[in-house]
């Protein structure tokens, strides 16, 4: 497998390093692995710091900037960052009005934000932390770590981001939060394994005719492999597997996410055949974002994330945002 | 009498196991995880190697706490923590002790494998490392000869999540596809107890 890398070692150093030369409006601590917005602390606004395994660029330091987080703290690839970063992140943003953690649910990303909130706190932080749980593909959480964070982070580091740049305290920047990921569903596919530097070759093992239903966005296979299917066939399971859990009753902002090894000319594609498919079921979508937003690495295959909107989450996802990864209204 | 030193072989030794397995347990975490594990762990052995060198500490349970911040602060993901917390408890149970009979540390490291198993809010049989250290700690008792027999069960433990369906972590997603995959976690927990028997044979 060819990577542009150097060693498997620094590539997470290398990327802040040419993250930091292209945005100089970010503040890039390479050593510490800590990505901050230029201008923080930003007085009297709520902060919102979030992180998680590199190998999902742009989330999340593609998505620091006005409008969306304050700081991210990137780990190893697919690997939790630790604790340290996250206090770090923590007090460089913190303007005294207190920090919201976003954590996508994975058990290394939960155990090391919560160690950290405990740290924070006795350093004098006012902490509060929301869990992303979307993936409806994963059926039982009863017998499992429970539902995996993926597509639904970017609605909640965007919406809660606006309420937050806003002037809304953090009681409300939470309850938001947390309402934005109850209100949002994802389901994703695979048309290739990704590969890690570190292992250097494809995670899984997936024949050419063959494609993964319900995967998430750390190289681990889905719960069902069948026969390769088109685009249109796709969109009627992704999109069916969503709505069945979601049941939206009124509009919603529609995520449609290439897990980073797909083009554009494909995930456009798709995209046709989910407002299709919504179309069909009476769906009403009032806002369609395509793209590699929440990825895994190289790999071939996209995700559909659907948020249900009322007027309120509407007018936050229409505020502007200035972030590497998304930049509108400014 | 265990001393400060036997807690730094012990440790070294690990550093070292892990060091050469390291890509077996990435292989392993291939099958049902994210590939990563083998170069997680190796990466905070390595971090606590050195910090134990840069600042020797005086008693074994100021070389466990200090191990043990060691791998949260270098490890991320859920093993940093949970092995984090696996030393630091250990070693905050040893108190200041400057030499700890094998039957201390014993209980010292049934302690720490309970507060494993709360802060992952997982139990034997949910393909973790609890499998390898639950058997594990079972089975040390008031002598340095129980290493041994800790190590076995280390061993048998982590071969006997191959048939198990994963609960916790990152390999529960997969669901029944990983049965018939032996657990990373529980490999590394084996060699970290393979690690303390190796320890006691070399002073023996």
């Amino acid at each position: 497998m060819k990577m542009l890398i150097n060693v498997p070692e620094t590539v997470v150093a290398d990327a802040l390093r040419g993250m930091a030369a292209a945005h100089p409006e970010l503040t890039v601590d390479v050593e510490r692995r800590v990505v901050v917005r230029g201008d923080a602390p930003v007085a009297g606004k709520v902060a919102l710091v979030s992180g998680g395994g590199s190998g999902h660029e742009p989330l999340h330091c593609g998505f620091v900037g006005p409008g969306m987080l304050d700081a991210a703290c990137p780990g190893e690839v697919f690997t939790s960052p630790v604790p340290d970063q996250m206090v770090r992140a923590a007090a460089a943003v913190d303007s005294g009005e207190g920090v919201l953690f976003v954590v996508k649910n994975y058990t290394g990303d939960v155990l090391n934000f919560r160690m950290a909130q405990e740290l924070a706190e006795d350093e004098g932080v006012r902490l509060a932390t929301v869990l992303v749980d979307d993936d409806v593909a994963v059926a039982d959480s009863l017998y499992t770590a429970g539902r995996r964070g993926t597509g639904a982070t970017l609605f909640v580091e965007k919406l809660a981001g606006a309420a937050a740049e806003a002037g809304a305290p953090l009681e409300r920047v939470e309850s938001l939060a947390r309402q934005v990921n109850e209100s949002s569903r994802s389901f994703g596919v695979a048309l290739s394994a990704c590969s890690t530097p570190a292992k250097g070759g494809p995670t899984f093992d997936l024949p050419p005719g063959e494609l993964e239903l319900g995967i998430g966005i750390h190289g681990e296979p889905g719960r069902e492999r069948r026969p390769m299917m088109t685009s249109g066939e796709i969109a009627d399971f992704a999109v069916g597997a969503v709505l069945e859990d979601l049941r939206p009753t009124g509009p919603v902002i529609a995520l449609v996410n290439g897990m980073g090894g797909t083009p554009l000319l494909e995930l456009y594609g798709f995209n046709a055949e989910v407002q299709r498919v919504l179309s069909e079921r009476g769906v009403p979508v009032v806002r369609t974002l395509v793209g590699n937003y929440v990825t895994s690495l190289d790999m071939a295959g996209c995700s559909v994330t659907l948020c249900q909107v009322d007027e309120e989450l509407l007018r936050l996802w229409d505020a502007p945002v200035q972030t590497p990864g998304l930049r509108w209204g400014r | 009498m265990l001393d400060t030193a036997f807690f730094r072989r012990w440790l070294a030794l690990a550093a070292a196991a892990v060091d050469r397995e390291a890509d077996r347990l990435t292989e392993l975490d291939s099958a049902i995880g994210d590939a990563d594990h083998g170069s997680n762990l190796r990466r905070g052995f390595a971090s606590v190697s050195a910090a134990l060198d840069a600042e020797p500490p005086a008693t074994p349970g100021a070389v466990l706490v200090l191990a043990g911040r060691q791998l949260i602060s270098s490890v991320g993901g859920a093993s940093g923590p949970l092995y984090g917390t696996l030393l630091r408890r250990t070693g905050k149970e040893l108190g200041d002790a400057t030499e700890v009979a094998p039957g201390r540390l014993a209980e010292a490291l049934r302690a720490g494998v309970a507060a494993v198993a709360q802060l992952g809010g997982a139990a034997a049989g949910d393909k973790t490392m609890l499998d390898a250290l639950e058997p594990a700690v079972a089975a040390l008792g008031d002598t340095t000869e129980s290493f041994a027999a800790a190590r076995d069960a280390a061993e048998a433990g982590a071969q006997a999540t191959v048939p198990l369906q994963a609960r916790k972590g990152r390999a529960s997603y997969l669901g029944e596809r990983s049965i018939g995959h032996r657990d990373p976690g529980a490999t590394s927990s084996a060699l970290l107890i393979a690690a303390l028997a190796q320890a006691a044979e070399e002073e023996a």
